[in-house]
């Protein structure tokens, strides 16, 4: 995986509570037995009318989208479905971050698994930052990773909070699962000194 | 010997620890049981073979096929004819991995076959005290057995394949106390929608849920699925219940569950496991069960639901500007009006089934409601059983027959028109009254407008037409 430190870029606002992984990829597209084009499905049925166009109106649609790096949702974004084609589809596009006030939990897990930063942000720095960015589409935000800073182009910093092993590997471009590899000795002592609870396999 | 009191989550989660979390480093967390489906599982598999890795525990995992399975009766063949090619080179990428890999597969058409929250419990393979995971939200469930058991994704399943370990921060604990005596006509289900909707859909999030108290007691262990399976639905990955006589007499003698001396030492393993007296949980909640009516949503949210015969609620009434978009948004979505009473609006659909509600006790107290009764002209019913061993047990005990008489459709086992990613779904603007547990915009089928609620509102709805109290039918 890519080392991410900081990047700078424009933001697309849907600020609407509680939006759900159905919502982020329909389900209907997880027939897919890879990760390929997730980004054309994402916001499917927010984004094409009954016929497959581009709703002009709707936010993903609009040219200055095609460029932006950061999503701001409103509260509690991500909740629902387990799928990681949530946060493919959202790379897919060319995210790179959302900011939210908080995040249901797996989508966190997911999106930090996958380099997409899922940014925490108090509610009076998510309301300023939406004002912003809704008065001005092409304002530039900096996300700066090391120091868990979002950066406004007032130079307002906008702390956020992140889980200091995920942290690591993202700064670092370690993957959890070499990480995970690398605990064999322990894990195989813990199955020595356990038996399985359960087997699959009827005997 | 440690003597501090702990929790059912404590006990588990600290038998499971491989390495101990640090200010570094998440614990590495030993997973006994990893349940696998065709959907969250391919691009787990190409990134084993990608690194040239196996499955470490073949034998502690399972896989079955279920949610984009078609349900539709079988052919003369005597097989269940897969139209959908996409879905079918996901059964098929499915079924070449479990032969890679070496993991037991229930593949569509074998006597197992089902959603995966119902055969894991049906086989014996749900244990108390043991971690299960699953690339689902709803392996939640699990819980249900006194067992640690959440949701993870795609990545995460490549870690458990190929590790059979988990990177996890220790999670916060919830007691969720649920006191009192349900009265008739209203269900578990009912218990967990009005908890959801008391604490909202992201009120849990990053807690385990333990359900105490007398009216969880008096459930069985169908009934306690349904209540943890829908955890989720609160924001929290896992629920649990404590395991107790009920618990150990559902799991007596299915197939995976031990026998003989392993049986009377496993007993006396989960008999330790209920929180101690003086454990204390991160945070309470309670809810008086006697005080409950049937409850249904209204909204695009679960947490988004109300007593049966309470009317809509206004977005003006609420304070928060977000909130109110929120409301506004989605009764503009289900086409209903503030103030307006659910109860007598008519319905197109009524679909019956999910790892929520489709086990024979929901098929039970639907056929109980149906019997010699038939559905509305202007309704679809679908009743579709969890797995091929619930069908198979409705079939003998007669159930199917008071549902095709009645005139609904009897279908193969699988997730169907809960998530509509086969031919089972909801045409734009129908209305269905629905056992699953997710009623988000298009879950069901594009455009379509969900109402969840128990097995014995749907079977209600179902024969009038129209939404409707059970009370009046029981
Ligand atoms: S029945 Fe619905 S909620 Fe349950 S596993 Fe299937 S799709 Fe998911």
């Amino acid at each position: 995986m890519e080392p991410i430190t900081t990047f700078s870029g424009t933001c697309v606002v849907l600020p609407i509570e509680n939006i759900d992984t159905d919502q982020i990829i329909p389900a209907r597209f997880l027939k897919a037995t890879d990760k390929q084009g997730m980004g054309d499905h994402l916001f499917a049925d927010w984004r094409y009318d009954e016929g497959g166009q581009p709703k002009p109106d709707f936010v993903l649609n609009q040219p200055e989208a095609q460029r932006a790096q950061i999503l701001i949702g409103g509260h509690n974004f991500g909740c629902g479905s387990s799928r990681e084609h949530a946060p493919w589809a959202l790379q897919g596009f060319g995210f790179r971050a959302v900011i939210s006030t908080y995040f249901a939990d797996i989508f966190r897990n997911n999106a930090l698994k996958v380099g997409l930063l899922p940014l925490m942000v108090a509610p009076e720095a998510h309301g300023q930052i939406i004002a912003l960015c809704t008065a001005d589409p092409g304002a530039q935000l900096t996300v700066d990773l090391d120091a868990q800073q979002v950066l406004l182009p007032d130079g307002t910093a906008v702390s956020f909070p992140i889980d200091p092993f995920a942290k690591y590997c993202l700064l670092n471009g370690v993957d959890q699962l070499g990480f995970l590899l690398s605990q064999d000795d322990a894990i195989a002592q813990y199955e020595d000194q356990h038996t399985a609870r359960v087997t699959t396999v009827l005997h | 010997m440690t003597t501090r009191p702990r929790t059912l989550f404590e006990k588990i989660w600290e038998s499971h620890i491989v390495r101990p979390q640090t200010a570094d480093t998440p614990a590495v967390l030993y997973i006994d049981l990893h349940l696998v489906h065709e959907v969250t599982s391919p691009q787990a598999f190409t990134q084993l073979r990608e690194r040239g890795l196996s499955v470490r525990r073949p034998n502690q995992t399972i896989a079955t096929m279920d949610h984009s399975t078609p349900t539709t009766p079988r052919g003369l063949d005597g097989l269940i004819p897969i139209l959908d090619p996409q879905a079918g080179a996901q059964l098929a990428q499915l079924e070449r991995n479990c032969l890679d890999f070496g993991i037991p597969l229930f593949k569509l058409g074998s006597d197992k076959q089902g959603i995966v929250h119902v055969i894991g419990p049906e086989q014996g393979l749900t244990q108390p005290g043991m971690t299960i995971v699953c690339g689902d939200s709803h392996t939640s469930t699990h819980g249900a057995f006194g067992a640690l058991a959440f949701g993870i994704g795609t990545s995460e399943v490549a870690h458990v394949m190929a590790t059979q370990c988990l990177l996890q921060n220790k999670p916060r604990t919830m007691e969720v106390r649920v006191d009192g005596q349900l009265q008739p006509g209203v269900t578990a289900k009912d218990i967990i929608l009005a908890i959801i909707a008391k604490i909202g859909i992201g009120g849990g999030t990053g807690y385990v849920f333990e359900y105490t108290g007398s009216a969880i007691r008096a459930l069985s262990m169908e009934e306690r699925m349904t209540i943890c399976n829908m955890s989720i639905e609160g924001g929290a990955r896992a629920g649990m219940v404590a395991p107790d006589e009920t618990t150990f007499s559902y799991i007596a003698g299915r197939p995976h569950a031990p026998q003989g001396a392993d049986w009377e030492r496993a007993v006396e393993q989960w008999r330790t496991l209920p929180t101690d007296e003086g454990a204390t949980y991160d945070a309470a909640i309670s809810l008086d069960a006697g005080t409950l009516r049937p409850m249904i949503t209204y909204g695009t949210n679960p947490g988004m639901g109300m007593a049966i015969d309470q009317p809509v609620p206004d977005p003006e009434a609420l304070g928060d500007p977000s909130q109110r978009a929120a409301l506004d948004k989605a009764l503009n979505y289900m086409g209903l009006q503030p103030g307006q009473q659910l109860l007598g609006k008519p319905v197109d659909v009524v679909f019956l089934g999910s790892c929520t509600n489709s086990r024979i006790t929901d098929l039970r107290m639907a056929a109980h409601v149906l019997r010699g009764r038939k559905v509305a002209p202007n309704v679809r019913m679908l009743v579709v059983p969890g797995s091929q061993q619930v069908k198979q047990q409705a079939e003998a005990e007669g159930l199917r027959d008071i549902f095709v008489e009645a005139g609904a459709e009897w279908r193969e086992a699988g997730c169907s028109m809960c998530i509509a990613m086969n031919e089972d779904k909801l045409e734009p603007g129908q209305y269905a009254v629905s056992t699953s547990n997710r009623n988000f915009e298009g879950r069901q089928g594009k455009g379509g407008r969900t109402f969840l609620a128990s097995p014995l509102t749907a079977a209600a709805t179902a024969i009038k037409g129209k939404i409707t109290d059970a009370r009046e039918l029981v």
